[in-house]
């Protein structure tokens, strides 16, 4: 009998001690589903989001968004800066088991600049080749000096993969990913859940506090907001700003926010196609009136409740890329009336496009009735997302909603978009004096006459206009009281480093 | 059904005997009370002391119902009274508009199917089956995908989608009054086709068909919000109940008003056409007594 | 009986034709380029063309048709464009979860539409039986969509008692998964409860009035053993054929519950499919819902038949 309660005693104390201390599972509401779970291949927000987790970079960003280390302790620009040197970290593990080194990343870089799916090919154009010149040390040898590069490293461009799994599945790599992130892949369902569990042999596992992370997409914000209060949730992402008052006033949550490095902007068609052919896209004074006409201060408070921030750049105000020389205008109705007049006009007709969900329509009615103040009769053309991209590129458009979630390098809010060879040039502006000055911030490496650089050219598209910036929002998260050590980040990635369930 | 089929003579008698019927039934009754209340409201919008439903008031953003605005206002501090009543004329108009369609294309189909039989029949009915077998508001999605988010568009989408179902009803109810002797005695008098079709066919298959038409109101008008719902149907600044919903969504906790309304609208429109159609149908089937 | 259902399946196979013909013309139809769409905001035009090239999506509609019945006929239904998933993979991991979704909702239609329908009958031209038939009707009257909604509202978010949405496997987390399932298959089943109650009432009015039951009356049966056991009995014929006929009803009805409460079903998959452009799954899922609804009829007339000892001896 003593016998018996002895080994009861100590089983059941054995068996406490074998349960983990937290056994932390964090459930993460996301605003979409996930494409190809392939950093070569993939393409949406949400994706990069669980990357946070599963794989880590060459580069991270900080909240401030510099370059910080992360499988690279350490680089070194050289031969005017044609040639990028990284030392990478020591003793890092892939998912398989297998060891993270120079051979990988080269490995990672050349299969995102040549799998035939890479998606990445044009973010690492400037790469001539990539070689392993000791077990950890990677060499970058550029065709031409490239600024940007660095901050393509830093995101799914510098995700390394395992190189063994990436020979094994070849384009198939979405469907069992292996990196070497704080987590490993589990299972994915798609539309419905994406599960990783932590991986015990991470480099920085002593930062990791939760054991399983599931992304749920739960594409409406309304039911996302009700499965964080019922509990369901532990953090969404991108909560609606009309609901950030609910999340405030409820004592069981926290809530997180910071201005978003993209913007919300309008693009005029310039000279995509014969659509371009009227005094909206043929007079720079016209676009003036209009983007005078807005009150963006006003359109901020009812559509984003004071969430989001007045712009007239690529960037943010709070940036340090913003030209303050420029500041956001105040409403100024009457200049914008004198410069109807003057391009000799009472009312102008303008056709909008917008995408048609309720938040872009509440937003583009405001400006709707704020512009007709001063002279413009918009009719607004509500479309599909699918067919708004599809007519923006074929030049099906007068002036059209569209926005751009914005990359840590100046470079990737303004190049391809203003270039007159850029990628998505939707409004083909061409303006060689603009193209020369942005071509010339990308080739150094020094802040300074880069920042100038962007300066100069901002003054002439705010003079212009092919794009009337609106705007910029804030990245939106809340999350039960007990989540803690989550850092707001502009880039809108949630780090599970450091966070903690309990 | 085979009582419906009698000679074109006595339909006349058989019509007042149903509208006798119809006028008895207490719900029939309250199905065309409640839908002629929001016709003539729908209808008297333009004339109606309301506020302009698309003028925005930066001051009155979200209010809860009040004295100045009885149902509350929206998130551009629009008049939700004001819009609920020119957004009914939108859900009606969405409704009534696309069964319209649906019938003019599904019921000559139906007809040509059933009475000329053979090949005709036999390709009519497949295309038909085959749009039965793929789910309505699939279908509709689909459609008005295709045909770009507007309301014009969400109710031909409506249209053609329901029109399948107009198609079959119509072929068998042909089948079974092709036969009748009134029939082969007016083509033994040597009537053409479309005089037989058009004098002696069409007028008695339409009972059946002005039942089901009522009842695809209420499945259209719900189909017309759940296109809106999905931001393929009313578009800004217009509205419709469907709409309305959509954005009310967004505004659930702070706003519960915006999409109450709507929805106890749209419940109470299809509750009338589906309390018409029924006592419709009992009017006009003879099987009841 | 065989060479009837053979019959029955052999003209199923132009109908399913005419349905592949008019799903891959959506393609064609739809505007919005689906490699567009799937980029998003990264739109470099160079990988956009080599995926066009990759999916073929440069070649003649007519050959891209071919190509795709040919894989249909050897099932493959080609790959979703967004995430690169066989969609024949897809349909089966979505099919379980409408499946579930549409036999609990059957469980509240039945539950709900059968007894108020006998109600119905038996208390005919009563204050119950106009109840029972508004209640019925509103049912049908209410939008899902608002109701979902509603209930998410007050359930959900304001008392707390059930998950707002998401899906869990039966075989996983049964308890989880029926908290889960409750509200939209409740959502989805009171809208068919409508039909099944009014069929319910008519037949057992039908019965009710036979002979045989006045006979059971005239002998001095209880009234419940009447209606229970002699009534319902004959009276559920009617109501079996319609139930195979409504499965295909919850199929579009789950179109906006799926969307509403999060469900990765059919109803989700295909509407973000017809969104994202991603056409190869609106046609595998447009292909395998339409023969579902065929074979969910056959059985219908199948049933029909076979219950039905007359038509039985036709055959």
């Amino acid at each position: 009998m003593t016998r018996f309660l002895r080994l009861t005693t100590a089983l059941a104390f054995g068996a406490l001690c074998a349960l983990p201390v937290t056994a932390a599972e964090l459930k993460i509401g996301l605003g979409d589903d996930a494409d190809v779970l392939d950093p070569a291949q993939s393409r949406t927000f949400v994706g990069r989001i669980v990357y946070t987790a599963m794989c880590d970079k060459l580069v991270d960003v900080s909240p401030d968004l510099k370059i910080v280390p992360q499988l690279a302790t350490d680089w070194a620009w050289s031969e005017e800066g044609k040639v990028l040197t990284m030392t990478l970290r020591n003793g890092v593990k892939f998912h398989d088991g297998t060891t993270m080194d120079a051979a990988a990343v080269v490995a990672t870089i050349e299969r995102n600049m040549t799998l035939t799916e890479s998606r990445r090919k044009s973010e690492l154009s400037s790469v001539e080749k990539v070689e392993a010149t000791a077990p950890l040390t990677v060499k970058f040898t550029l065709k031409k000096p490239d600024a940007t590069l660095l901050a393509q490293l830093s995101d799914r461009a510098g995700m390394i993969v395992s190189p063994k799994a990436a020979k094994e599945l070849g384009a198939n790599f979405g469907s069992k990913p292996v990196c070497a992130g704080p987590f490993k892949f589990v299972e994915r369902v798609q539309q419905d859940r994406i599960v990783l569990e932590k991986f015990q042999d991470y480099w920085n596992k002593d930062n990791i506090f939760i054991d399983k992370v599931t992304y749920l997409p739960i594409p409406d914000t309304t039911v996302r907001l009700a499965n964080l209060q019922s509990g369901d949730l532990d953090m969404i992402e991108r909560l609606a700003p009309t609901d950030v008052a609910t999340v405030k006033s409820n004592p069981k949550l926290t809530y997180a926010d910071v201005v978003n490095i993209g913007y919300m902007g309008l693009y005029t068609n310039i000279a995509n196609g014969p659509r371009a052919d009227n005094p909206f896209g043929k007079d720079k004074r016209l676009r003036q009136a209009f983007s005078l006409a807005i009150d963006r201060d006003a359109l901020n408070q009812i559509v984003y409740e004071g969430t989001a921030v007045g712009g007239n750049q690529p960037f943010p105000p709070n940036s340090p890329w913003f030209n303050k020389a420029i500041p956001v205008p105040a409403r100024d109705v009457e200049k914008a009336k004198a410069l109807i007049k003057e391009a000799g006009f009472e009312r102008v007709p303008v056709e909008m496009q917008i995408p048609n969900n309720p938040v872009a329509q509440q937003m583009m009615q405001v400006v709707q009735s704020m512009v007709a103040e001063a002279g413009f009769d918009v009719q607004l053309k509500s479309t599909e997302f699918a067919t708004l991209l599809d007519e923006q590129t074929r030049g099906n458009y007068q002036l059209s909603r569209s926005d751009w979630s914005g990359r840590v390098d100046p470079d990737g809010n303004i190049h391809q978009f203003i270039t007159c060879k850029g990628g998505i040039n939707d409004t083909k502006y061409c303006n060689p004096k603009v193209d020369e000055l942005l071509n010339e911030a990308r080739a150094t490496t020094d802040q300074a006459v880069r920042k100038a650089k962007y300066d100069a050219a901002s003054v002439i598209l705010n003079d212009d206009l092919p794009i009337i910036y609106l705007g910029h929002q804030s990245w939106i998260w809340a999350m039960q009281k007990n989540v803690t050590g989550f850092v707001a980040s502009p880039d809108g990635m949630i780090r599970l480093v450091g966070m903690k369930k309990g | 059904m085979t009582a419906i089929a009698q000679t074109p003579i006595v339909e006349k008698a058989e019509g007042s005997r149903a509208w006798k019927k119809l006028r008895n039934s207490r719900s029939a009754l309250a199905g065309m009370t409640i839908i002629l209340f929001f016709t003539i409201l729908a209808m008297a919008a333009p004339i109606l002391p309301i506020p302009d439903p698309v003028a925005t008031s930066w001051s009155a953003i979200r209010k809860a119902p009040s004295a100045a605005h009885w149902l509350g206002t929206d998130d551009l501090g629009r008049d939700i009274l004001s819009r609920m009543i020119w957004g009914a004329r939108a859900s009606l108009m969405a409704g009534v508009f696309s069964v319209i369609i649906a019938v003019a294309i599904g019921v000559p189909f139906g007809i040509l199917a059933g009475y000329f039989g053979g090949w005709v029949d036999l390709v009519i009915s497949r295309i038909t089956e085959a749009l039965l077998a793929m789910p309505f508001l699939i279908m509709a999605i689909a459609l008005a995908a295709f045909l770009g988010p507007s309301l014009s568009n969400a109710m031909i989408a409506i249209g053609l989608s329901a029109m399948p179902i107009f198609v079959r009803l119509t072929r068998g109810q042909v089948l079974s009054v092709k036969t009748e002797d009134y029939v082969e005695g007016a083509r033994s008098v040597g009537l053409g086709h479309m005089d037989i079709m058009l004098r002696y066919i069409l007028p008695n298959v339409t009972a059946p068909i002005i039942v089901q038409a009522t009842l695809t109101v209420a499945t259209a008008i719900i189909a017309e919000a759940s296109l809106s719902f999905l931001g393929l149907g009313q578009q800004p600044p217009a509205a419709s109940w469907g709409s309305m919903l959509n954005v009310a969504k967004n505004f659930l906790s702070q706003a519960p008003w915006m999409a109450m309304w709507p929805g106890i609208a749209i419940f109470l429109v299809v509750i009338g056409f589906n309390l018409l159609g029924d006592g419709l149908r009992d009017a006009l089937d003879p099987r009841e007594h | 009986m065989l060479v009837y259902i053979g019959k029955r399946l052999l003209v199923a196979i132009p109908t399913l034709l005419i349905i592949s013909i008019f799903v891959f013309s959506l393609q064609k139809l739809l505007p919005g380029d689906p490699i567009m769409a799937m980029a998003g905001e990264e739109r470099d035009p160079a990988v956009l063309d080599m995926l066009r090239e990759k999916y073929r999506l440069n070649d003649p509609i007519p050959v891209q048709y071919i190509t795709w019945l040919g894989g249909v006929l050897t099932g493959d239904l080609g790959i979703s464009l967004r995430t690169n998933q066989p969609v024949t993979e897809l349909i089966a991991e979505k099919l379980p979860v409408t499946i579930q979704l549409a036999i609990m909702s059957m469980f509240f239609a039945f539950a709900i539409g059968v007894p108020m329908g006998i109600l119905a009958a038996v208390k005919k031209n009563t204050a119950i039986d106009y109840v029972a038939s508004i209640l019925a009707l509103s049912g049908l009257s209410v939008p899902n969509f608002w109701l979902g909604i509603m209930l998410i509202l007050l359930i959900s978010v304001n008392l707390g008692w059930l998950p707002a949405s998401g899906f869990e496997s039966i075989f996983v987390d049964p308890v989880r998964s029926l908290q889960t399932m409750i509200m939209p298959s409740f959502v989805l089943g009171n809208a068919l409860a409508a039909t099944l109650m009014r069929h319910t009432r008519s037949a057992m009015l039908g019965v009710l009035s036979a002979d045989y039951i006045r006979t059971a009356r005239a002998k001095g049966l209880s009234p419940r053993q009447v209606i229970l056991s002699h009534s319902f009995r004959n009276a559920l014929l009617p109501v079996i054929t319609l139930t195979a006929l409504l499965f295909g009803e919850l199929l579009a009805g789950a179109v906006l519950t799926e969307q509403i409460f999060t469900i990765p079903g059919f109803g989700k998959l295909i509407v973000d499919a017809v969104f994202n452009r991603d056409y190869a799954v609106v046609q595998g899922v447009v292909m395998c819902t339409a023969v579902g609804f065929i074979v969910m009829n056959l059985i219908a007339d199948i049933l029909y038949v076979l219950l039905n000892p007359r038509l039985r001896a036709s055959l």
